[in-house]
């Protein structure tokens, strides 16, 4: 319940921020809403020797939609993102995905920046990240890059971030008119984390699939696209039996995670057949 | 002690500046330091809901918030709710509606109503229930706190 | 008599402007100078040798006071007690710091003792223990078989204790039986989980040689009794509070290693000493409830009579028993005849050893295990007879003439009547409408259930002679100068709103209003003597007690009230809180006035002490047995192995009802722990005892979303056991609700071949029965 010590530092700019960490080195944490960061320093599994609040960061906490893109700092909560009418007017499943994280407080307090970077293999963004091929920002004193949400996620607890870097924030191409979306989540009743989550964001001309994506967390230990599902629907009719034929392949070459909530066999079952109930989620919405 | 940070804080009202540790936890300052001990503790891990304060009029875990990360703003707390004039409409219903058994829970229970209530003033009865997920009550089986919490919002509506 | 204004009527609670204001004092919640913080340091091994603990570091970190191992403390306090009697009972010693063995992942191995709990913490970081790590075993069913690791070395096997009872010659039931009828039960351990954990502040007054403790206790004088025990001090120098108290669900009713050991560090220390327990050691070091294997055989006739029942069980005591390990499966056994007649019964349990946390008493306490077997052995009947589940249970029902009923486990049930609680719940459910939706349904590939559990339970504990430290308990009631009314009770509520039942009492007795009652409880100095709160023993003992001490003062009164108005007795009548001289309306006194002049005590018949005050301590000549019907009907999806509570309906008995409103409050609460069982809750420890649900991240507890809507009713029928009628509620919920569940998801999948399912009814478990297809 009691974290140890440490220093706090509150930079008044990115910059700062960014000098502050390289300062810290590996004893340094970035800190945001501090939901994902706080928890395991309770239970004193983190125990940073600097502590690098960016609450001052306010260009951090926008929304905003910029030609066909929508951009979202780092600082923004998951009840931002929840409410936001620029995120349910342009990309319904970003809204519905921070809708089912965590509960009110946590989507009060918790951010879309610091749930990402803390990688946790059941979380609920890196879904809806991965479904729509989200872009993240990635800044250090040396300067910021740009990176692929499908690149990002490397194991559990685990991301591409150099521990010199903070993310910044994210971007969408705002789907085109017309898209379908969808979340499924197969609750842990516990802790409320997936015990599966399937994103899908969904395109068709008729009942043609012209394009898809499909994001896949809670399944295995590192959430993932799930391409070949997405490239087994693109172009085929939107029929049940192609849904159920195309969703069988999720978890194929997967080493699904096992614990106490569910086995390997039940997760990869429970993929299968919520990848196909989003897709027709989407379809029915 | 190790290094302190100096925070300002307005809590229920009252501006408050304190010396702290940067790992203070919002409820340990509460409690501890500011004596306010209607907030509870009740499981370490953001998950049952009895430590709801309102930062900035948002219902937060204080048990997942650092002190210092409140430095700037107005925290309100369930000692902030009745007035000299009675109990607030959120109270009285709970007492109303025997929403509470043992009370430990309570005061978090409350403080979450207060927050489902100001985003949506006419929840129905899944919304009540999907709107305090983050608490858990062990005594009452929650309907006399759905209850509780249909009667607050009609109050509250003839009250406005 | 008064006519009843309160009793039966929906008072709202006086307990309540205090809790929902944030105002009351929890145990964390006391504010005392000078009070030192203990954190303790636990075990991570299930089983190990300890070798040596250095402390250095820890002691030398600033702010630390003190650092305490099992070796500085040595035989200075004693055991942790067990208050069960049976012959066979292996005792082993439980000290309040492992000495050189610990035997559980959570067992207390240091304590730190800092100025603020955050050096206390700290300092754990500090404390080097040199742990061997020696062989464990978690399974019970393992514990119990030959070649088992020891967990205590002294003795030759992990058998803690046995016990059986019952009558009946079963081998003529088998030989008289069309059908035989076998099911392993597996009754997984769960937390109580209230959500106040346990706490303790300990403080010596070093002048007056007096310790107070202050703990989150549901038996503040038992637990006086047994600290003056463990650390040979003597009882009447010490005072337990027992302060608002977050829930308890019997966690509570123990005595725990925290509560010597802060008592012990208070008088070490010459002040006061706090320790709050946090949520994950509240999952490792507070008891955990059920945690039972068993065995049922039937006998039955094909016209479905069943001829005799035996149960053969284990129980997983864990390490080290608490107050009443070995008492739980003595609840279950006497209960095993449910609401039926059964001519024979036959009930074993042997305790094991394991490298776990003790079990104990929670909420039901044995009797869901009994009600559980029994249900789900009705329906196993009732499937392989095919017939009616409900047809089966009005056939072996007790009928209500049969009251009081004499058990072939021993017991004689006080009053009941089955039939009644169960035609209205099938009433309220509309069963034959739902048959015939269950077969259209099934037809569309859907699939429906509907469960039943015709619960009867044990409450009122109870009679001393079952009870290892009495089941009796008091209750004082005073008026005093300005006819107020103070009640001192030994129950010690957390939840239970006796504030308010008890005061209803007593307002309608006396004929004072109830904001002139007080009712005070939880502190040995205040309450002379007591038992406390468990066992739905509240109403119907504690509140008995009350009930017969009013009536006490009210004879006195009475008394005064003639001598004063100068007539006899039989010339008065009592209504409204006034004694008036019958036929002489004018002429009377109010209680309250009788109070004054029983203290200026200048008016009194001869030879009366002053004052208005009676203290009554009731000794129930039996238990009570609640009962009722709960039905549950769930469309389970094969898929997904999710299950949705479509309806569930609940007619519950509990006897006289004081306040509606709070047993609706019960047995609302009781049915959440209830489905908490059947659906979500289990304590998971893996092989090697380590274990896995360590905090709520893994243990999942209903949340108000998890519940459905419920449907309530009730029939009364009053207990002759006592002067009120009354039986208690407390734990009925519970006890009746879990059948119903896991009855009716078995129903549900009946089409799949599925006969039983333990619980928790995980989604995956659903899933993998379906997998067979729809034989």
């Amino acid at each position: 319940m009691i974290p140890a010590a440490f220093d706090y530092i509150v930079p008044d700019s990115l910059e700062a921020a960014a000098a502050s960490l390289a300062e810290a080195g590996d004893n340094g944490k970035v800190m945001a809403g501090g939901h994902s960061l706080l928890p395991m320093m309770k239970l004193r599994l983190a125990q940073p020797g600097v502590v690098i609040d960016l609450k001052r960061l306010d260009s951090l906490r926008r929304i905003q939609v910029d030609g066909g893109t929508l951009r979202i700092g780092a600082l923004v909560t998951h009840h931002q993102v929840e409410t936001s009418s620029e995120v349910k007017d342009n990309c319904a499943l970003l809204a519905r995905v921070a809708g089912s994280i965590g509960d009110p407080q946590v989507r009060n307090r918790g951010t879309i920046g610091g749930s990402v970077v803390h990688g946790d293999p059941a979380a609920d963004w890196p879904a809806a990240l991965l479904a729509m091929g989200a872009e993240l920002t990635l800044t250090s004193s040396g300067g910021a890059r740009s990176m692929a949400a499908g690149d990002f996620f490397l194991g559990p607890l685990t991301t591409a971030i150099e521990a010199s870097e903070i993310l910044t924030g994210l971007s969408v191409a705002v789907p085109a008119a017309g898209t379908r979306a969808a979340y499924r989540k197969v609750k842990q009743k516990a802790s409320g984390f997936a015990i599966v989550g399937i994103a899908v964001c969904l395109q068709a001309d008729g009942d043609t699939c012209t394009d898809v994506g499909i994001g896949v967390t809670g399944l295995a230990g590192t959430p993932f696209r799930a391409t070949a599902v997405e490239d087994q629907l693109r172009g085929k009719a939107l029929t049940a039996d192609n849904i159920t034929a195309a969703a069988a392949g999720v978890a194929d070459g997967v080493d699904a995670l096992d614990d106490i909530h569910a086995s390997g066999e039940f997760r990869a079952h429970l993929a299968r057949l919520n990848t196909a109930r989003a897709i027709q989620d989407a379809l029915g919405g | 002690m190790s290094n302190t940070t100096t925070i300002q804080v307005r809590v229920n009202g009252v501006s408050r500046t304190e010396e702290v540790q940067p790992r203070l936890l919002l409820v340990h300052y509460l409690r501890d330091v500011l004596g306010l001990t209607g907030t509870h503790i009740g499981c370490e891990t953001s998950l049952c809901g009895a430590c709801t304060v309102m930062v900035d009029g948002a219902a937060v875990k204080s048990c997942t918030l650092l002190a210092v990360q409140t430095d700037g703003c107005e925290v309100e707390t369930i000692e902030s709710l009745a007035t000299d004039d009675g109990l607030h409409p959120i109270q009285e219903a709970f007492w109303d509606c025997h929403g509470l058994q043992c009370g430990f829970c309570t005061p978090g229970m409350i403080m979450a109503t207060r927050q489902l209530l100001q985003e949506n003033p006419s929840p129905s009865e899944e919304e009540i229930r999907h709107g305090l997920e983050g608490n858990i009550c062990r005594c009452t089986g929650y309907k006399h706190i759905v209850d509780a919490v249909k009667q607050a919002a009609e109050q509250m509506k003839a009250g406005t | 008599m008064p006519v009843s204004k309160l009793v039966g009527t929906k008072v709202k609670r006086r307990e309540d402007p205090r809790l929902v204001q944030g105002l009351s004092h929890y145990v964390d919640d006391l504010r005392m100078a000078d009070v030192m913080h203990a954190a303790i340091l636990r075990s991570p091994h299930a089983h190990a040798r300890i070798n040596g603990i250095n402390t250095d570091a820890a002691r030398a970190l600033s702010g630390v006071v003190t650092v305490l191992t099992g070796a500085d403390i040595g035989d200075s306090v004693g055991s942790v007690p067990c208050a069960a009697a049976n012959p066979t009972l292996r005792t082993p010693p439980h000290p309040v710091l492992a000495q050189d063995e610990v035997r559980y992942v959570g067992e207390p191995v240091a304590v730190a003792v800092a100025g603020d709990s955050y050096t206390a913490r700290d300092a754990l970081d500090l404390i080097e223990v040199d742990y061997e790590p020696l062989p464990a075993v978690s399974d019970l069913e393992k514990a119990l078989q030959p070649g088992s690791p020891l967990v205590h070395s002294q003795w030759d096997s992990n058998q803690a204790f046995t016990f059986e009872c019952g009558t009946g010659d079963m081998d003529k039931a088998r030989a008289e039986a069309d059908v035989i009828v076998k099911q392993k039960f597996i009754h997984q351990r769960l937390a109580p989980i209230p959500v106040e954990t346990r706490g303790v502040v300990a403080r010596y007054f070093p002048g007056e040689d007096e310790l107070t403790v202050w703990s989150s206790t549901q038996i503040p004088h038992l637990l006086r009794a047994m600290l003056a025990l463990m650390l040979n001090f003597p009882e009447h120098r010490i005072r337990i509070i027992a302060p608002e108290v977050g829930g308890g669900f019997g966690c509570k009713l123990n005595v725990y290693r925290e509560e010597g050991l802060l008592a012990h560090l208070a008088m070490k220390l010459k002040g006061t000493v706090k320790w709050i327990e946090g949520r994950r050691e509240n999952m490792q070091a507070t008891i955990h409830g059920r945690g039972q294997v068993g065995t049922v055989e039937a006998a039955v006739k094909k016209d479905g009579t069943i001829l005799g029942v035996t149960y053969d069980s284990l129980l997983d005591t864990g390490a080290y028993h608490q107050l009443l390990t070995p008492g739980m499966p003595p609840l279950t056994g006497l209960m095993i005849s449910g609401s039926y007649k059964i001519p024979t019964l036959k009930f074993t349990s042997t305790g094991g050893f394991t490298n776990k946390v003790a079990t104990d008493a929670y909420r039901g306490a044995g009797r869901p295990e009994a009600t559980l077997v029994i249900e789900r052995t009705l329906d196993l009947i009732a499937r392989e007879l095919d017939m009616d589940p409900v047809e089966l249970r009005r056939k072996n029902f007790a009928q209500p003439s049969d009251f009081p009923l004499q058990v072939a486990t021993g017991l004689a049930y006080d009053s009941g009547n089955y039939q009644a609680a169960l035609d209205r719940a099938l009433e309220m459910v509309g069963y034959q409408d739902l048959r015939a939706e269950q077969q259209r349904l099934r037809e569309q590939g859907r699939y429906l259930g509907i469960g039943f559990s015709t619960y009867v339970e044990i409450c009122a504990m109870g009679p001393s002679a079952a009870l290892p430290a009495g089941g009796w308990e008091s209750g004082t009631v005073r008026m005093d100068f300005t006819g107020k009314a103070t009640v001192l009770t030994g129950v010690s509520p957390h939840g239970q709103g006796e504030e308010t039942t008890f005061a209803q009492i007593v307002s309608d007795d006396l004929g004072v209003p109830i904001e002139d009652v007080a009712v005070l409880h939880g502190d040995t100095a205040v309450v002379p003597n007591g038992i406390g709160t468990f066992g739905s023993r509240g109403i119907s003992v504690g509140g008995t007690a009350v009930y017969m001490a009013t009536q006490q003062v009210r004879e006195k009164a009475e008394a005064i009230a003639a001598n004063v108005l100068e007539c006899s007795t039989d010339d008065l009548e009592f209504e409204d809180g006034k004694f008036t001289v019958k036929g002489v309306p004018d002429k009377g006194i109010t209680i309250q006035e009788v109070a004054l002049q029983a203290h200026v005590a200048t008016k009194l018949p001869a030879g009366m002490e002053p004052g208005l005050q009676a203290t009554s301590v009731f000794e129930p000549s039996n238990f009570t047995f609640p009962f009722g019907t709960h039905i549950c009907v769930v469309e389970v999806d094969t898929q997904s192995g999710e299950i949705e509570i479509k309806k569930y309906v609940a007619v519950d008995d509990c006897g006289k009802v004081i306040n509606p409103m709070i047993v609706d409050g019960q047995v609302q609460g009781g049915i959440a722990q209830g489905l908490g069982q059947a659906l979500l809750e289990e304590v998971v420890y893996d092989e090697d005892g380590q274990l896995v649900t360590g905090s709520l991240m893994d243990y999942a507890v209903a949340r108000a979303e998890d519940l459905p809507q419920l449907e309530f009713d009730r029939t009364e029928t009053p207990s002759p056991v006592n002067p009120m009628g009354v039986k208690g509620v407390g734990e009925a919920g519970t006890i009746g609700s879990t059948p119903s569940i896991v009855n009716a998801v078995v129903d549900a999948l009946a089409p799949f071949g599925v006969k039983h399912i333990d619980l928790p009814l995980k989604p995956e478990k659903i899933w993998r029965l379906c997998q067979g297809g729809n034989k």
